[in-house]
């Protein structure tokens, strides 16, 4: 059954019309056009698709849209900007925290969740934090390393 | 096209309210969390016309002190049950549990009534619809053989939450409501030795919320084998609460998960009371564990494993527990 969804995307406010069974997922990439929400799964196993909703980690293909009224959502197109990466995009890029980079928007959101909540992380609580988001490339040493880097950044 | 099945979601704001709805939308599911159902969903393991979400009714995001003891509303997300001040002073267990269910993201919109009530699990069930189909199905669902036990007639797959062990041997109470009204039962009556119908909520229950009784000098722990350090559903999960009396055990409890169709209360812990918890004892433990618990072919790592790994978590746990100073 199709209903009117009103929610803040990435500070923004937008209005669409989407059916009940629409994941979040679905919506950002499909109907809001944000491909950069990754889907690398068929149901909460790698956290590609962590995005923020009211600044907690969220896995997009595991949620509802039309769940999301009112509520503000976060993805990595409202992290930095072309050509002005935010400190954790920064840190993945030069600490090369990113190789095929599938995970790293999901990666990204994770370590900015953590990072607002807990500035100055100890290695296990970044751990902690990225424990639910798979990487098949880098073996994650470069992952924490790129997120103490953004860390230190701020500090 | 949509990776769900098309469904109505219904957003219930009151107990009458889900009655009504599944009296009047036969096939229909409740949704809390949705950390289960939806990926089940898009394993197309059900195709429900209607999803009744739960979670904004009244009490269902409540934890307080109440006479009767903690009373937790269902609707709680686990990751608030890990950080909650009350929790982790009044049922520590229990937040030590939830912090074990999955990974963080999970947990920020898991809720416990989620947890307790998560859908049994099988390698032959959670997969995708083109495997279960190459594979005719199976028992649970769609099919009329369970190709883990083929000559039996029910299901076994393994019931795989972290919290209701945890809840068991605090002596947990559930608060069910439906049409008839609201009861409270054990929440060890809860559950039934069944895979494909593990849960024993009447057909319009909801559970609505556990109540723990406020038990000075227990210490309880909780520990899980699984096989990634995160994400992973417990291949076996233990908690045990006990009670020290000088040198004596002056009260003890275990529950597994994992192990079985329903979370399991092991029996016989009475006879180990009044005695030192020494290396009998421990022994003792991991014999009746051994004794209860009824693995079957339900995960990669073998039912052989699970059923020692079960009996060695019981034994280690008991036995750093009883060594542990008494908590205030
Ligand atoms: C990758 C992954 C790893 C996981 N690892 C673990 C793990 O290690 N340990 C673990 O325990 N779980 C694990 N889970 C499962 C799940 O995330 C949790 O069990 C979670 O707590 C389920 O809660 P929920 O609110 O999301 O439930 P939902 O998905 O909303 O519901 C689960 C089931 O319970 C029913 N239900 C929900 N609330 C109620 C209620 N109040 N009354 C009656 N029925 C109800 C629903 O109808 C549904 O059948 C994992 C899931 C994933 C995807
Ligand atoms: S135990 Fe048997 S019936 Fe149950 S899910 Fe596994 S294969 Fe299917
Ligand atoms: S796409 Fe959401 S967890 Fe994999
Ligand atoms: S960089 Fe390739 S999956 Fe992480």
């Amino acid at each position: 059954m199709p209903m009117i969804l009103s929610l803040t995307l990435n500070g923004r406010p937008r209005t669409d019309l989407v059916s009940d069974n629409l994941l979040l997922v679905e919506y950002l990439r499909d109907v809001a056009g944000l491909t950069g929400t990754k889907r690398g799964c068929d149901g909460g196993e790698c956290g590609a698709c962590t995005v923020l909703i009211d600044g907690a980690p969220q896995h997009a293909c595991l949620t509802l849209a039309s769940r999301c009224g009112g509520r503000h959502v976060e993805t990595i197109e409202g992290i930095g900007s072309p050509g002005r990466l935010s400190r954790l995009q920064r840190a993945f890029h030069e600490k090369l925290g990113a190789q095929c980079g599938f995970c790293t928007p999901g990666m990204i959101m994770a370590a900015e969740a953590l990072l607002r909540r807990n500035p100055d992380p100890n290695e296990a609580e970044i751990r902690e934090a990225l424990s639910g988001n798979l990487c098949r490339c880098t073996g994650y040493v470069k992952i924490i390393e790129s997120v103490q880097a953004a860390a230190g950044d701020a500090t | 096209m949509s990776l769900l099945p098309s469904f109505e979601l219904i957003r219930a704001a009151s107990l009458a309210e889900v009655v009504a709805a599944r009296r009047s939308h036969a096939d229909c599911r409740l949704l809390a969390g949705g950390t289960d159902l939806i990926a089940n969903l898009r394993h197309g393991l059900g195709s429900p016309a209607t999803l009744v979400d739960i979670t904004g009714l009244p009490g269902m995001q409540e934890i307080a002190i109440e006479p009767a003891g903690l009373r937790i509303g269902a609707g709680v997300a686990l990751s608030r049950l890990v950080d909650d001040p009350l929790i982790r002073r009044q049922a520590p267990v229990l937040a030590e549990a939830a912090a074990a269910v999955a990974g963080p993201t999970h947990r920020a919109s898991a809720t416990l009534g989620g947890n307790l009530c998560l859908d049994t699990r099988c390698v032959f069930y959670n997969q995708s619809e083109w495997w279960r189909h190459s594979n005719d199905f199976c028992l649970k669902h769609r099919g009329t053989v369970c190709h883990v036990a083929p000559t039996g007639n029910r299901c076994h797959a393994a019931y795989s939450g972290d919290t209701a062990p945890a809840l068991l041997v605090l002596g947990a109470q559930a608060e069910l409501g439906g049409g008839g009204g609201k009861r409270w039962i054990a929440l060890d009556e809860l559950f039934r030795e069944d895979g494909a119908a593990h849960l024993a909520l009447g057909a319009d229950e909801v559970l609505l919320s556990v109540r723990l009784p406020i038990a000075a000098g227990l210490t309880a722990g909780y520990e899980k084998a699984r096989l990634r350090r995160a994400i992973d559903f417990p291949l076996a999960g233990v908690a045990v609460s006990l009670r020290r009396d000088g040198d004596a055990l002056a009260e003890l409890r275990i529950a597994l998960t994992g192990t079985n169709s329903r979370p399991l209360l092991v029996s016989g812990c009475e006879t180990l009371i009044g005695h030192p918890l020494d290396a009998d004892a421990l022994q003792q433990i991991g014999k009746l564990v051994q004794k209860q618990v009824a693995p079957m072919r339900t995960t990669i790592a073998p039912a052989h494993y699970r059923r020692r790994v079960a009996a060695a978590l019981a034994s280690r746990l008991a036995a750093r527990l009883f060594s542990a100073p008494t908590p205030a």
